[in-house]
This record gives structure tokens, C-alpha cells and sequence, in this order.
């Protein structure tokens, strides 16, 4: 048993690109960019649609659900935490950590549900923690 | 167009320090630029290409390095895309040798992050200036070894690969660095040593895990027919391949790497296949980089990388394919946390029959470099180089 404890978050770089993202944090929503030429959702967001190229991307809203496409506890830090990959209901995987539960208990495939965790001076950041 | 036969790698130099302390980056780099210069019979001012990683130089690109050495050159290449730089640089070189934009290369490689006490794999690195990603990633605290942790943890989910084949690796590297008196760690290790080692990212063990070193190495290479001029044996590049390979849009997939991309190319430039290959350098920064890059490369189906590896496959003289015969960064060195440019040396070492007695590959007449440079886990640039002895 390694019960996750919180450590500290250093605040996300924050550019004209993201701050939409970020203010969608702010207010517990995880936003991510669905192009409307061709129907591709991605993540990390960005203003041009990296499949088609198309720069008419839009914001989304996820569930918040996901599943654990990967992750590792690291064990040689002060506070041992899972990093991870998460794969969204709505398709895109993206990076996060597993917090809030057993370190030891983390598995691939995994059901997983999103929580907000505050940063350092920043928005808060979005991660998962078991469903 | 091709760069099959045009360039013959005429100079090497591996630097014999682990710990640097003595030194600064750019003697290390004049050190090795002086010993590869002397390897090939020629000198500095016959340098007229000068290739070097921004990453590792001071200064903007090579133009500090390029006045330090004192180079008057008509090419310039500082690629950086991490610790495969140098073999990307390999196939650049051949190609500007082609080309005729320039006739003597020179590559270098010299850090010192053991005497700076960096904590290479586990301590998260924050660049200078943000990169697009960072908002969502640096938060996570992703440092090395946790993001091919990550790859390690989906191969073994996906295709039942296990800690104990993982280890195969490093008891494999192990055997070799025994006879290598620079090597770093010279103890030949077991299976059972690598998983008794402290966890340091869940799968990887310490024993997983490449060096931490200082020093570097550096490369000559020139036109055919310089390079009969001169008393070294003729080792040519004969094919080069290379591919950036990503998150591509969050259509993540942690189960291969660039080599896919890669190996192909340079194998269809050569002329070659997999089973025509003597010898491989493949860079070992993690057990789990070896395996997946062996399977991309195709040298074993895919998933099965962990049964390729396993019973002393890679070992010179035990199994059937030899590879990293001077210890790899596993066990010999890992200059500037840099392993791409480490990996060439030994490969031309094993094309000249110079490599130890105890591991030199008997007939080792083609030979492949391979390297990841970035990170499996998120972004890398995969290079393959395959060189033939003439």
C-alpha cells in the first residue's frame, strides 16, 4: 500500500494559444480542440487541426471520463507519484497523473474519472483519479 | 540519388573519461576532435564539414565550437534532436560528401552532466523557454525514466513481456563491458541482480537503466577516394534512415518507436536485410529502448522482442545477434546523456576487427547503428545507420 499524497504542482506555461484551456480549468471543465473540416478531436489543443491542418478547430468539453492507457509510479522522488496517459471517452489520450488512491493499485485499462489539483501561483491542473 | 558507397568513415575517438571534473565541455570536444583527427591521419585544418549537436555545444548552434576549434569549413549541421543527433549526423555527412558540399567531416559529442551531479533520469528538466507541450506535461512531473517506464508498462501489458527478459539486456551489455577497462560498470551482473535492484520508475529497475557519464566521442568521415589515400581500414556508410515519430494528436501509442520509419529506409538504401547483419549497436538508455528498437527494426516480430532478447541472445559469441560490445550506456558510458554517437564508435570498431578480442564478431562485414534520441514516451527522432567494411 502507497497511498498518493499530494505534492506540489508546478504551474502550467500559460501562452495566447491555451489560456481558453486554462480558464476552462478554472472553472473545472477539461476542454479539448475537435477540428470541423475533419471531424478529428486532439490533444494537447492547438490552434491548427495536426491531421487535416485545417486551422477551424473548435473547443469541446470532455466527460471527464477515461481509462489508463499506461502509467509508472516514480519511486526515486521525495513524494512518489503515477505518471500516466489517459485515453478520453471522446478519443484523445493525453498525459496526467493517477492521484488520490493506492500507487500500487494503478492498472492498465483502468477506469478512471477527472479531478482537479491546484498548482503552484497557476490554474489548476486536470487529473484522474480511480473511478 | 543515394548514399550507398560515397562516404567512408575514416576517424574515430572515444574519450576514456567517466568524470570530467578536470575539464570543460569544449576541451572534451577539442580532445576528441584531436584523437579522431589523429585515428584518420589528418588534421584540423583538413576539416571542411562540421557537424555537432546544439544541444550538447555551448553557444549558438556550432558557431562557438567552430571558434574555439579554430574550423574554417564550408558546411554547417548542429541537428539537435537528443542522443540520437550523431547518427542522424552520420547519414548528413554522407549526404553533404555526396554531394561534394563537403570532402572531410567532423563530428563531435562532449558533455560532463556526472561532474555538473545532474540527476539525469530522475529529476524533471524544465527548458529555457517554454515548448508548445509544456502546460500539459511539465505539471505531471515527467523526468527520463518514467516516460519509457511508461513504454515498458504498455509493452508488458499488451504483449506479455516481463521484467525478468527486460534484464536479459543488461546481463547481456554486462558481459561485454568486462573486457572494456573504460567502461563504467565492468561487473558482470545476473537476471536476478537486475530485478533485485532498487525500483526507480515502476517497471525499471536501477539495473535497467543506463549511466550517468561524462566525456564523448567524435567521427571522421570523407570521400572514397581520400579515404583510400589513408592507413585505415574502409568502412563505408551504405544506407541511413531517420524519422521523428510523436503523440501524433493524442492518437498515442507507446508500443513502438521511429525505428518502424527508420530501418526501412536505411535497409532499402543499402541493400540489405536484418539477418545480413554482423553486428548492432542499438542504444541502450533503458533495457526497454533495446527491445522495442530491435523489434522496429525487425530483427524479431513484433511483441517479441523480450523472447529475442532473452538466454544470452545479444551476447558476441553466445547468441545470434552481437550487440553493444563495448557496454553500451548501460555499462561503458553515456557522455553528455548523449548514446548515438557511442554506438557508431563500437560499430566501426567491430567492421575494423578492432573490438576486443572477447567480443570482436568473427567476418563482421555489415553492421547497423540505431538510436532513439528524445524520449519513447513522448517525442523522439529514431536514426538507423548501416556501414559495411570494404
Amino acid at each position: 500500500m502507497a497511498q498518493a499524497q499530494d505534492r506540489k504542482i508546478s504551474a502550467p506555461a500559460v501562452n495566447l494559444e491555451t489560456q481558453h484551456f486554462w480558464d476552462g480549468a478554472a472553472e473545472g471543465k477539461l476542454l479539448y480542440k475537435k477540428c470541423t473540416q475533419c471531424g478529428e478531436p486532439h490533444f494537447y489543443p492547438r490552434t491548427h487541426c495536426p491531421f487535416c491542418f485545417s486551422d477551424k478547430t473548435e473547443w469541446a468539453e470532455a466527460s471527464g471520463k477515461g481509462t489508463v492507457y499506461t502509467y509508472s509510479v516514480m519511486r526515486r522522488a521525495p513524494i512518489p507519484y503515477a505518471i500516466a496517459y489517459v485515453t478520453l471517452a471522446e478519443g484523445p489520450t493525453m498525459m496526467t497523473n493517477i492521484v488520490d488512491c493506492d500507487l500500487d493499485s494503478i492498472k492498465i485499462g483502468q477506469a478512471v474519472r477527472l479531478v482537479f489539483k491546484p498548482s503552484e501561483g497557476g490554474p489548476p491542473v486536470p487529473m484522474f483519479t480511480p473511478a | 540519388m543515394s548514399i550507398k558507397d560515397k562516404a567512408y568513415i575514416v576517424g574515430i575517438y572515444e574519450h576514456p573519461t567517466r568524470l570530467a571534473t578536470d575539464k570543460t565541455v569544449m576541451m572534451l570536444h577539442a580532445e576528441v576532435a584531436a584523437g579522431a583527427l589523429a585515428d584518420a591521419g589528418l588534421t584540423k585544418n583538413d576539416i571542411d564539414g562540421y557537424f555537432c549537436a546544439a544541444g550538447d555545444t555551448p553557444g549558438l548552434g556550432q558557431l562557438s565550437a567552430a571558434d574555439y576549434l579554430g574550423l574554417k569549413t564550408r558546411h554547417i549541421d548542429s541537428t539537435d534532436v537528443g542522443g540520437s543527433s550523431y547518427l542522424l549526423q552520420v547519414g548528413h555527412a554522407a549526404e553533404a560528401i555526396a554531394l561534394g558540399k563537403c570532402s572531410i567531416a567532423l563530428i563531435t559529442l562532449a558533455g560532463r552532466p556526472r561532474a555538473e551531479g545532474m540527476a539525469t533520469g530522475t529529476q524533471p528538466r524544465a527548458p529555457a523557454v517554454p515548448m508548445p507541450e509544456s502546460g500539459f506535461e511539465s505539471p505531471y512531473a515527467p523526468a527520463t525514466a518514467n516516460m519509457y517506464a511508461m513504454a515498458a508498462m504498455r509493452h508488458m501489458y499488451q504483449y506479455g513481456t516481463t521484467s525478468e527478459q527486460l534484464a536479459w539486456v543488461k546481463v547481456a551489455a554486462s558481459h561485454h563491458a568486462q573486457y572494456n577497462p573504460h567502461a563504467m560498470l565492468k561487473d558482470v551482473v545476473t537476471v536476478e541482480d537486475v530485478v533485485n535492484s532498487p525500483m526507480i520508475a515502476d517497471p525499471l529497475h536501477r539495473l535497467d537503466c543506463c549511466v550517468i557519464s561524462d566525456g564523448g566521442g567524435a567521427i571522421i568521415l570523407t570521400t572514397p577516394e581520400i579515404a583510400k589515400s589513408l592507413k585505415r581500414p574502409l568502412v563505408k556508410v551504405i544506407g541511413a534512415g531517420e524519422a521523428p515519430k510523436h503523440q501524433m494528436g493524442g492518437k498515442v501509442d507507446l508500443t513502438y518507436s521511429g525505428a518502424v520509419w527508420s530501418g526501412p529506409l536505411a535497409f532499402a538504401e543499402a541493400g540489405v536485410k536484418p539477418a545480413d547483419i554482423k553486428y548492432a549497436s542499438i542504444y541502450d538508455s533503458f533495457t526497454i529502448t533495446v527491445v522495442m528498437q530491435l523489434e522496429d527494426l525487425g530483427f524479431c516480430e513484433k511483441g517479441q522482442g523480450g523472447r529475442f532478447v532473452s538466454d544470452g541472445n545479444l551476447i558476441s559469441g553466445v547468441g545470434k545477434l552481437p550487440f553493444n560490445t563495448d557496454g553500451g550506456g548501460l555499462c561503458n558510458n553515456h557522455p553528455s546523456n548523449r548514446g548515438g554517437l557511442t554506438k557508431v564508435l563500437e560499430a566501426v570498431r567491430q567492421l575494423r576487427g578492432e573490438a576486443h578480442p572477447k567480443v570482436q564478431v568473427a567476418n563482421c562485414d555489415v553492421a547497423l547503428a540505431h538510436g532513439t534520441g528524445g524520449s519513447l514516451g513522448t517525442r523522439h527522432a529514431a536514426a538507423t545507420v548501416i556501414m559495411e567494411r570494404e
